[in-house]
């Protein structure tokens, strides 16, 4: 592991032996509604001193339709994801769910579909959520941020169970300078986001989210830190309802921190 | 009408379920869990028991056959029952040739499943539920909440108060001495009753012999004391060979307790052996279809016949933990519940169950055997998203699927899609 917080930031800070352009999907969520999630992500990825590539046309992973059922139009937004990012070398995202989507659940959405079929197994491998991507292939666990504070993670279910990502964000966080990762009871188990689910079944979502909250604040975190907008969004609506003053943050606003 | 929201909800606002269900799940879920840990083969013998329980579904047809042979050998009847009427029939028939007055149970899902107890009661037979929460759920005339702590749902004051005016106990809400009411007066029951009715963990096709596994002995009694033992299975419920059988009772253990082996294990091959001191005189193996053909013949769903209802995907789900086992309206609840049921009782009528659920996967982690219950729920969607002929299930919504197919349309452009994003700002302000 090298500590990047020692080098000068620029050109030739670049990570040695990444060559490969790194081309950014942003979570239609992170798009929408937290644009400072996006130039969080790229900020790091400046500092890292590698250029980021943000395909103009892209859309959405197709996520959404997929786990409502309707596969028809689910099965068209993956395509056209497919055609804009297929001939990208390596897509980084900072949603562990559209990951997971793209990595489990494209290979089954075109198994009958032999034109995209195997391009979707070829996507799956090139494609990376943030931490995992920082940390498994970058090999990079210290980005020079830091926040003096008590941090708390809330592992996402897709990123946690579908991608097997629990230990890369929290070495991020241990190496944020002033952090302290303290766990928070239950830490793998679901906000009650579940996409459409929280609009569906708002009083058992809304339970749900109150469960999380109480681990959270019984943390004693000042910050709770994740790597999925959805769960950060239901984390920290259920938060401010409550009058608390813990905010949830994705987990890149933590990494470009500098206080 | 919506059964699932609105019995949702009144669970969430009972403070005294929510703790109930919270401590179940920090004591089993978390005890499942441990458990696979310490499996001397290492938590991957779950994946081995996945394809053993897989090769057993496909070959079922053969396994069921040698079971049924080798059960008959050992002298018992084998009755193999369509659907839930022919099962119920069949016990009624083998109640009335035995002049049965009085029956022990043994906690059955299966039994619940196709309505047994009112149909004994109807034809004046005694039925008591022998363990001891599905006997709480019995007195209360309720059902069960969970499949393996069937009267979670229920408070030791509720217990109490419910003791004393069916069995005239003074009230006490202490759990020893209500433990010790029941047990007396269900010994009287089990020294009274001649026809005792079970379910079957899992049957083994080599040997032809059941398994029951309990923490409280009552199997024991109501397997050896009547003189007619019935035992009612799901026709997935058969392992191949003695080897797989062990296996699969270990994990199944561990998945419902975080225990290495159930207190008690009855290992049941046929009626009592000239020279035998104890066992029943006639023994019966009621082999329940009901439904489970028609998943078995669906490579979607086939999956789900793995299950060896343990109850581990109860006892980590987010979801069972907030709403409890009644919200899904059925026999079977929690996470294999919301599969199960619909596939077996109607997908439209079930929709909630399909739908009401994060998607989280914690209950695949918990599975001993491994089952993809998320992947089934998907399929479920899909079905009722566009309607499936082959189950005769309807299109849920004919609005909703126009929705998304604007969504999808909108998601073909960037300046749709940025659109629809100024529009999800006013959603989520």
């Amino acid at each position: 592991m090298q500590n990047l917080s020692a080098i000068n930031w620029g050109r030739d800070a670049a990570v040695p032996g990444y060559g490969r352009p790194i081309t950014l999907f942003v979570q239609c969520l992170v798009d929408s509604l937290y644009p400072g999630v996006k130039e969080a992500v790229e900020k790091i990825f400046l500092r890292l001193g590698l250029d980021v590539l943000c395909p103009r046309d892209q859309t959405c992973c197709g996520q959404p339709a997929f786990n409502a059922g309707y596969r028809k139009e689910a099965r068209n937004a993956a395509a056209r994801f497919i055609d804009i990012f297929g001939d990208a070398e390596t897509i980084v995202c900072p949603s562990g769910s559209c990951v997971n989507m793209v990595r489990h659940h494209y290979p089954l959405l075109f198994e009958n579909d032999p034109k995209y079929y195997p391009k979707a197994i070829d996507l799956g491998r090139r494609i990376f959520e943030l931490s995992e991507f920082l940390v498994d292939v970058l090999q990079v666990v210290d980005l020079g941020a830091a926040f003096s504070g008590r941090v708390t993670y809330h592992d996402s279910c897709h990123l946690l169970r579908g991608l097997s990502v629990r230990s890369q964000p929290r070495r991020l966080i241990q190496n944020v300078k002033g952090a302290i990762l303290v766990e928070m009871k239950d830490s793998d188990r679901c906000c009650g986001f579940g996409g459409s689910f929280f609009l569906k079944y708002p009083d058992i979502s809304a339970a749900m989210a109150a469960d999380k909250v109480n681990a959270v604040i019984g943390s004693g975190a000042d910050v709770v830190v994740g790597c999925d907008m959805g769960c950060l969004m239901r984390i920290q609506k259920h938060l401010t309802c409550l009058g608390s003053g813990i905010q949830a943050l994705h987990i890149a606003q933590l990494l470009t921190m500098n206080s | 009408m919506q059964p699932y929201i609105d019995e949702a909800r009144k669970a969430i606002s009972n403070f005294v379920l929510q703790a109930a269900l919270a401590n179940l799940q920090d004591r089993l879920g978390k005890g499942a869990a441990a458990a696979y840990l310490n499996l001397p083969e290492g938590p991957e013998l779950r994946l081995k028991a996945h394809d053993l329980r897989m090769q057993a579904i496909n070959n079922l047809d053969v396994l069921l056959e040698t079971l049924a042979v080798q059960v008959e050998k050992n002298g018992g009847r084998v009755i193999f029952a369509e659907d839930a009427k022919a099962a119920v029939g069949a016990c009624r028939e083998i109640a009335r040739k035995h002049g049965v007055r009085a029956v022990v149970k043994g906690k059955s899902m299966v039994t619940e499943e196709i309505g047994l107890n009112a149909s004994l009661i109807a034809d004046g037979i005694e039925v008591t539920e022998t363990d001891l929460g599905e006997y709480i759920v019995q007195l209360a005339a309720e059902h069960p909440s969970h499949i393996i702590a069937p009267a979670i749902h229920k408070t030791r004051n509720e217990i109490g108060t419910l003791f004393a005016e069916k069995l005239g106990i003074p009230y006490g809400n202490d759990p020893p001495t209500l433990t010790w009411a029941a047990r007396k007066a269900l010994r009287e029951k089990f020294l009274a009753a001649d026809m005792g009715i079970t379910g079957c963990n899992l049957a083994c096709a080599e040997t032809g012999h059941i398994a029951i596994l309990s923490n409280e002995g009552n199997i024991r009694m109501a397997t050896t004391l009547p003189s007619v033992h019935v035992a009612i299975m799901g026709m997935e419920r058969v392992a191949a060979t003695l080897e797989d059988h062990d296996v699969l009772l270990r994990l199944l253990s561990r998945g419902a307790a975080g225990q290495k082996m159930a207190g008690y294990v009855s290992h049941i091959s046929g009626p009592r052996r000239p020279g035998h001191s104890d066992g029943s005189e006639n023994y019966y193996l009621i082999i329940l279809d009901n439904g489970r053909s028609r998943i078995l013949a669906d490579e979607r769903f086939r999956e789900i016949l793995c299950c060896i209802r343990c109850g581990a995907c109860l006892n980590v789900c987010p979801v069972y933990a907030k709403i409890g086992g009644h919200a899904y309206g059925s026999t079977y609840c929690g996470p294999v519940g919301a599969v199960v049921t619909p596939l077996l009782t109607g997908v439209n009528r079930s929709r909630d169950l399909c739908l009401g659920e994060t998607l989280c996967g914690a209950c695949r982690e918990a599975c001993p055997v491994h089952i993809d219950i998320p992947r089934m729920l998907l399929e479920l969607r899909s079905m009722l998203a566009d309607g499936d002929a082959s189950w005769q299930v309807r299109r849920n919504s004919l609005l909703e699927k126009a929705g998304w197919m604007i969504w999808s349309w909108m998601m073909q452009d960037r300046r749709r899609y940025e659109l629809g994003a100024r529009l999800m700002k006013r959603i989520f302000p």
